[in-house]
């Protein structure tokens, strides 16, 4: 009888917990069981050794690579020997995990059918976290955007008595004429207004 | 007016002392005036940097020398085929121990004047005396397995009487990590590039017991590792910044342009620590430990003694060392594998119409000049070695084979 594929060992290392968390939530869902998450290569070695994994998977970005696979390596620390990458044969799927920033070891002779889910399950996990993490500094700078467009609106309508709308006109067509975001004349308005601005009392 | 951009070129590298080649064609101008769009991007492993070259997102990168003949030999995985047309400097490595290993070394004769002979000797010593005491066994780190550092540390322990596999043990790390790898207890000593060694010392954290140019004089580090299919789709762009790079190494060797250079290294997108590191590794004078300097006499060599040439005899000696210790079966197609991944010819090919100094010869015998020695070469003179290793061995690589036999345990 095949060994179900939930049955196989999966290591996930990832010193960022939160990617680590996604990655895992997606792997259960998938069905996956047998998976352990570390965020720490601290006493790695014994923790392999305990866990016998069939399929690693760690963020490119982890300083410790070159330990780990060297310690893949040596049969000393791991008992079976994790040589792969992915599968050398399918580039598009290496293509896709580098450019997601993810890499996978897999135990030598693993089918290749049984680990390509886990690493194209990994793959979209890193691509939706990155997206995650970009829409997340987007929302942030948009939110500052509109603090410090009301902030200079503010002090546009102090100073010249203005509405607004015809503030925010004004910032706008500035904008237009000097060909720069808006953010970035408000921002040099605020300095601006704080450089000319009578010392205040403290 | 605006520089010609003829050719985009993304190289990885990581944040070390002898990136300063790349950095410095970069960032003083040398890459634009060849035309060359140079984009540098910081890696955080050698591992992250081939993956990426593997994959097309760098058609070059600053390689630790050996790596492309590993990858050419099939000893890693995503192992794309790599050349190495251009060196980048001489030297820049030295062994770092802690402190209480210092204090033991000092105990058993070793002194600070960086000489590998004795401190080899009095960690020999040392070693003698915790298999007495039933402690140990030290713990070493380098980078990399397919490194210089890898080597010269166990060329150094192995011509000092210890088996760096039986009598220490020896770990990887990353070079950022070594000091506090070190300043922990985790482990013993390292054997890394600046400015690693002068983080530890100037930290306190231990002490300088040798360095790389003293164990094997001019030996190679790192070479620009380049993907051999973009060299064959793209010579052009490639002879460009070969042109670049060394333009960049003859700056790079000036000692008016240490201070300069220093100051860009340090910046926060390169090595982000401070420029005072730096000018200890490219000065040679080195803070050992406790703020007490040591002159180490060409500790890194970016330009002269053609510290940029891909010497085929560099490629032999790394190739009989991955023999040596047990990485890779001795066989005449693995030679020639070895062999045919340093390429000379595309380096003179390119860098002929310099009128810099082309040595004539594409190897040498590895320790044959015990002092600095006029040789033939095409365009301006050329003066070479010493270049012989501490024990006083010759590596010549057309006897390769009784050298691996001599070597064997």
């Amino acid at each position: 009888m095949h060994a179900k594929p939930t049955a196989l060992s999966i290591l996930v290392i990832d010193e960022n917990r939160l990617r680590g968390a996604v990655i895992e939530d997606g792997l259960r869902d998938a069905g996956y069981e047998n998976l352990t998450v570390v965020h720490d290569v601290v006493g790695i070695a014994r923790r392999i050794a305990d866990i016998a994994p069939d399929v690693i998977v760690i963020d490119l970005e982890n300083p410790n690579r070159d330990m780990l696979e060297s310690m893949f390596q040596l049969s000393r620390a791991v008992n079976r020997p994790i040589a792969m990458f992915v599968d050398r044969s399918d580039q598009a799927s290496i293509e896709a995990a580098v450019d997601a920033g993810v890499s996978a070891y897999v135990v030598d002779g693993l089918k290749r059918e049984r680990v390509k889910p886990i690493v194209d399950m990994a793959i979209s996990r890193f691509n939706a976290f990155a997206r995650m993490a970009r829409e997340l500094d987007e929302a942030r700078s948009q939110l500052e955007s509109r603090k410090l467009i009301d902030r200079a609106k503010g002090i546009l309508m102090a100073t010249r008595q203005i509405s607004e709308a015809d503030a925010y006109a004004l910032l706008r067509k500035t904008a237009m004429n000097q060909n720069r975001k808006i953010t970035d004349i408000a921002e040099s308005l605020i300095t601006a207004a704080g450089l000319l601005a009578p010392p205040e009392d403290t | 007016m605006s520089q010609r951009r003829e050719y985009e070129v993304v190289a990885g590298f990581m944040p070390l002392l002898d990136s300063a080649i790349l950095v410095a064609a970069k960032e003083t101008g040398f890459a634009a005036a060849e035309g060359v769009g140079l984009t540098l991007v910081r890696e955080t492993s050698w591992a992250s940097i081939r993956d990426r070259m593997a994959v097309g997102h760098f058609q070059v990168a600053h390689l630790l020398a050996p790596m492309p003949i590993a990858a050419n030999l099939g000893l890693t995985p995503l192992a794309a085929n790599t050349i190495a047309p251009i060196a980048l400097g001489l030297g820049g490595n030295a062994i770092t121990v802690s402190n209480a290993l210092w204090a033991q070394m000092l105990d058993h004769g070793a002194s600070s004047n960086l000489e590998p002979g004795a401190t080899g000797k009095a960690l020999r010593q040392v070693i003698n005396q915790q298999a007495k005491d039933w402690t140990g066994p030290l713990k070493f780190a380098v980078v990399h397995p397919f490194s210089g550092h890898n080597y010269e540390l166990r060329y150094w322990l192995g011509a000092s009487g210890i088996d760096p596999d039986r009598d220490v043990e020896i770990v990887f790390v990353p070079p950022p990590l070594m000091a506090d790898a070190l300043a922990s207890g985790s482990i013993d000593g390292y054997c890394v590039g600046e400015p690693w060694n002068s983080a530890g010392a100037t930290a306190g954290f231990g002490h300088i017991a040798t360095v790389k140019a003293a164990i094997w004089r001019s030996s190679p580090e790192k070479v620009l590792g380049v993907s051999a299919a973009w060299a064959e789709q793209k010579p052009e762009a490639l002879a460009a910044l070969l042109r670049a790079l060394c333009r960049s190494a003859q700056w790079c060797g000036e000692k008016a342009n240490h201070g300069e250079l220093a100051d860009i290294l340090a910046a926060p997108n390169y090595i982000a620590r401070p420029a005072e590191w730096m000018l200890h590794g490219l000065s040679g004078s080195l803070d050992v430990g406790g703020g007490e300097l040591k002159q180490a006499s060409e500790f890194f060599v970016p330009f002269a003694k053609a510290a940029t040439f891909p010497w085929k005899s560099h490629a032999l000696w790394f190739y009989s060392q991955m023999v040596r210790w047990g990485q890779i079966a001795h066989t005449r197609e693995n030679t020639a594998i070895a062999r045919e991944t340093y390429r000379p010819d595309i380096y003179r090919a390119a860098l002929g119409p310099l009128g810099i100094a082309l040595p004539a010869a594409n190897a040498k015998v590895e320790g044959a000049l015990l002092t600095p020695t006029p040789v033939g070469s095409a365009g301006a003179s050329l003066t070479l070695g010493p270049d012989g290793f501490f024990d006083g061995a010759l590596f010549d690589p057309d006897k390769i084979d009784s050298y691996i036999e001599a070597q064997k345990r």
